[in-house]
């Protein structure tokens, strides 16, 4: 593939010298919006609390680069009763969609949106990429983890119902298909990324119907796919050894429940959710939004100074622009922000600074070059 | 520990109050408490604990139970129903690590104990060794864990070929009861903020019956300070600053998996104590870790966590010059460094840590 061998050769020659100009032969008349039905028009929804400002910073950047890249903008807050038609079709429409935090109120009667969005578009794999930023100092060094996450079925289901004043049931359901189609997609992810291992985590021990399926469908996967180390893992063991070794995991794929601990705990130990990017795939669509799903909406006093932290949705957009193939954008997008931060002089609140979300966005522009 | 140990004794074994105090006024009547060696490294950390406790003059005569090769009728599982009577009638009891077979038909020995004992809660602190390092420092934190329902029910059925459902039972008096315990453990032991740990967002009916009971029984303790922190955010927040948390209480399977979270920052499994709190003021005390097969009988396994548990069961039986002196014992040998076992990065057996903790006594 183009892109698999032209990345290092690029990567190669921006880092000896990073003012050259990159060599992209665009396609004709990629200055210029093309009003619909184009693969490089972009969904874009702000979404609540801190998705304006980081979304913000993710329009200005596209721009100062002439990223041949077209948003269209949506409002969509968390407390809406259920997902406008509009903009669904927009993504349908779009096929790529980058989006900020929707807020989920607490125990009240409407599902998340988040959750409904993902299970509209059957984005069945949720992607979170954790690794050590140069510059940014943590407790644990060598970490380069990969959590692929189940996004549609398994906990998250929905389905619950109160038996009698005072007993409520939650069911959880596993099926072989959806377990069978994420297996492939880590497995794809790693044939594809060279990557070496990819590790299940599951509880079979004591949900073993449910998870015992999950692990099946692994196995068979794993059976196709030789050349790549496969090894299962218990969640609590997994979370242990996640403070104690990380570097021992490369890809992990788990349901949805445990995928959501583990994707937090390993962007935790990575520098947090402000800097760790992830995104949303199915067979038809693709979300980006930040990583880690904690902190997603961030706190009060992060929207009013405005100090939240943009480089998670930078990197997911990085990530979007691979994902529409200008494999050369993506490049410079991530190389800036990751100088940015190596450098260490702007950085937000949350990484030991003291700098604005938009102190942040001029650096990374600049850096740009 | 000591006047919870001492409160719960008076509040709920009514009529041996009497002989409590009689206990603790004459400690060489001993005490009869339940021994469950376990499998793997088990027999051999639960010998470096008798040797320990004879040392100590702790008056403990210890009732060794094992488990069984055939499945009990009776019971469901590996254990007799002569193991869990025992432990009904001493209300005191010190579990080593039992292997559970994965994918199996049979209930998993650990959640019959459970089960059969009603063991709805499981505490377990988490406190940086003095001595001993690990990348975070000021671990100091309790968590208590619903240990009867939740995503543990064991409650699965296939419903067609290829799809299996996995019920979650919620009920409000579980939550209750542990909300009950954890409050009342936080008073006890003068800790000061008690965080509730959920997914109510996603999971709203369950999670939230859960957070409306421990609402409840937060407004009767006003003196504390309650929190609720969703889950995701909860493990962000440990891996980051785990001074952060103080008491956290939740259900099963979070439980499962931040408690395990929170031993791994302090060094693992083979340092964590863990206490098992039943109905009626019955405790278990167990070690939490695996069973090891692969070093078993080679005389390599660290049985810090079995020691401290007995600990733990120690001064829930109000013996607290004896749990103290063990447990300065055991954390000076530690720190001190000289006998390490290889978990910890030494080179020293089981027996030399034994005795050099018998040393330090």
């Amino acid at each position: 593939m183009a892109t698999t061998r032209s990345i290092p050769l690029l990567k190669r020659l921006i880092g000896k010298q990073p003012s050259r100009s990159v060599t992209y032969m665009h396609r004709p008349g990629a200055g210029s919006p093309r009003p619909d039905g184009s693969p490089r028009q972009v969904t874009l929804i702000p979404g609540d609390g801190i998705g304006p400002l980081v979304t913000n910073a993710v329009e200005q950047v596209m721009e100062a680069m002439h990223a041949p890249v077209y948003f269209e903008k949506f409002e969509v807050h968390g407390n809406m009763k259920k997902f406008p038609e509009e903009v669904l079709d927009s993504i349908r429409r779009n096929k790529v969609c980058i989006k900020g935090g929707l807020a989920t109120p607490m125990g009240g009667g409407v599902s998340s949106l988040n959750v409904f969005l993902r299970k509209e578009l059957d984005l069945y794999a949720s992607l979170v990429n954790c690794f050590n930023m140069k510059g940014l100092p943590t407790r644990h060094e060598n970490v380069d983890i990969v959590v692929i996450r189940e996004n549609t079925e398994g906990e998250y289901a929905g389905l619950e119902h109160e038996v009698v004043p005072g007993v409520v049931e939650s069911l959880k359901v596993i099926t072989k298909f959806c377990s069978e189609r994420i297996a492939s997609y880590a497995f794809e992810y790693a044939y594809l990324n060279n990557r070496k291992k990819v590790t299940a985590v599951h509880k079979a021990n004591i949900m073993k119907l449910a998870d015992g399926l999950f692990l099946e469908a692994c196995r068979e996967v794993a059976q196709k796919h030789p050349d790549i180390q496969y090894n299962e893992i218990i969640v609590d063991n997994c979370c242990m050894q996640l403070v104690s070794r990380p570097e021992q995991f490369d890809v992990m794929v788990t349901p949805n429940l445990y995928g959501n601990l583990v994707a937090n705990t390993a962007a935790g130990i990575c520098g947090g959710t402000g800097v760790m990017p992830g995104g949303n795939v199915g067979a038809e669509h693709a979300v980006f939004e930040q990583g880690a799903s904690a902190g997603n909406v961030g706190k009060e006093s992060m929207v009013k100074k405005k100090t939240a932290n943009p480089v998670a949705l930078l990197l997911s957009s990085a990530m979007m622009l691979r994902h529409l193939q200008f494999p050369s954008f993506a490049d410079r997008l991530e190389n800036a922000v990751q100088r940015v931060i190596l450098d260490g002089k702007v950085r937000t609140k949350d990484l030991g600074g003291s700098n604005t979300t938009q102190d942040v966005v001029d650096a990374v522009i600049k850096a740009l070059g | 520990m000591a006047s919870f140990g001492f409160q719960l004794l008076k509040r709920t074994l009514g009529n041996r109050s009497a002989a409590a105090r009689f206990f603790s006024s004459a400690p060489y009547t001993p005490i009869r408490a339940t021994l469950f060696p376990g499998d793997g490294i088990g027999p051999e950390i639960a010998e470096s604990v008798k040797q320990i406790f004879k040392a100590a003059e702790v008056p403990i005569e210890w009732e060794e139970h094992y488990v069984g090769t055939e499945i009990d009728p009776r019971t469901q599982s590996f254990l007799t129903w002569e193991s869990l009577e025992s432990v009904r009638k001493n209300r005191v009891g010190l579990k080593g690590p039992m292997a559970t077979p994965i994918g199996k038909g049979h209930r998993s020995l650990n959640l019959t104990l459970r089960k059969e004992l009603n063991l709805y809660a499981n505490v377990r602190p988490c406190y940086s060794l003095p001595g001993y390092k690990t990348r975070y420092d000021n671990v100091n934190l309790i968590t208590i864990r619903e240990n009867t329902e939740g995503e543990y029910s064991g409650l699965e059925h296939q419903v067609v070929r290829g799809v299996v459902e996995s019920l979650k039972v919620i009920t409000r008096q579980a939550s209750l009861r542990v909300a009950e315990y954890a409050f009342h453990y936080a008073k006890a032991h003068g800790r000061e903020r008690v965080s509730a740990i959920h997914k109510a967002n996603i999971m709203q009916k369950t999670d939230g019956l859960f957070l409306k009971c421990c609402r409840e029984v937060a407004e009767k303790y006003p003196e504390i300070k309650y929190e609720e922190v969703v889950i995701d955010n909860c493990c962000m927040m440990l891996v980051k600053n785990p001074g952060l948390f103080d008491v956290l209480v939740m259900p099963n399977l979070y439980g499962d998996i931040i408690s395990d979270l929170c031993a791994g920052l302090v060094g693992g499994l083979g340092l964590t104590p863990s206490c098992n709190i039943g109905e009626g003021g019955i405790a278990l005390a167990e070690a939490v870790h695996g069973s090891a097969p692969d070093i078993a009988g080679k005389n390599l396994a660290n049985p810090t966590a079995l020691l401290l548990s007995g600990v733990s069961m120690l001064r829930h039986l109000d013996l607290h010059d004896k749990a103290d002196k063990i447990q300065n014992a055991i954390l000076n040998t530690i720190a001190e460094g000289k006998y390490r076992t290889a978990d910890l990065g030494g080179k020293a057996k089981t027996t030399e840590f034994t005795n050099a903790i018998i040393d330090h006594l």
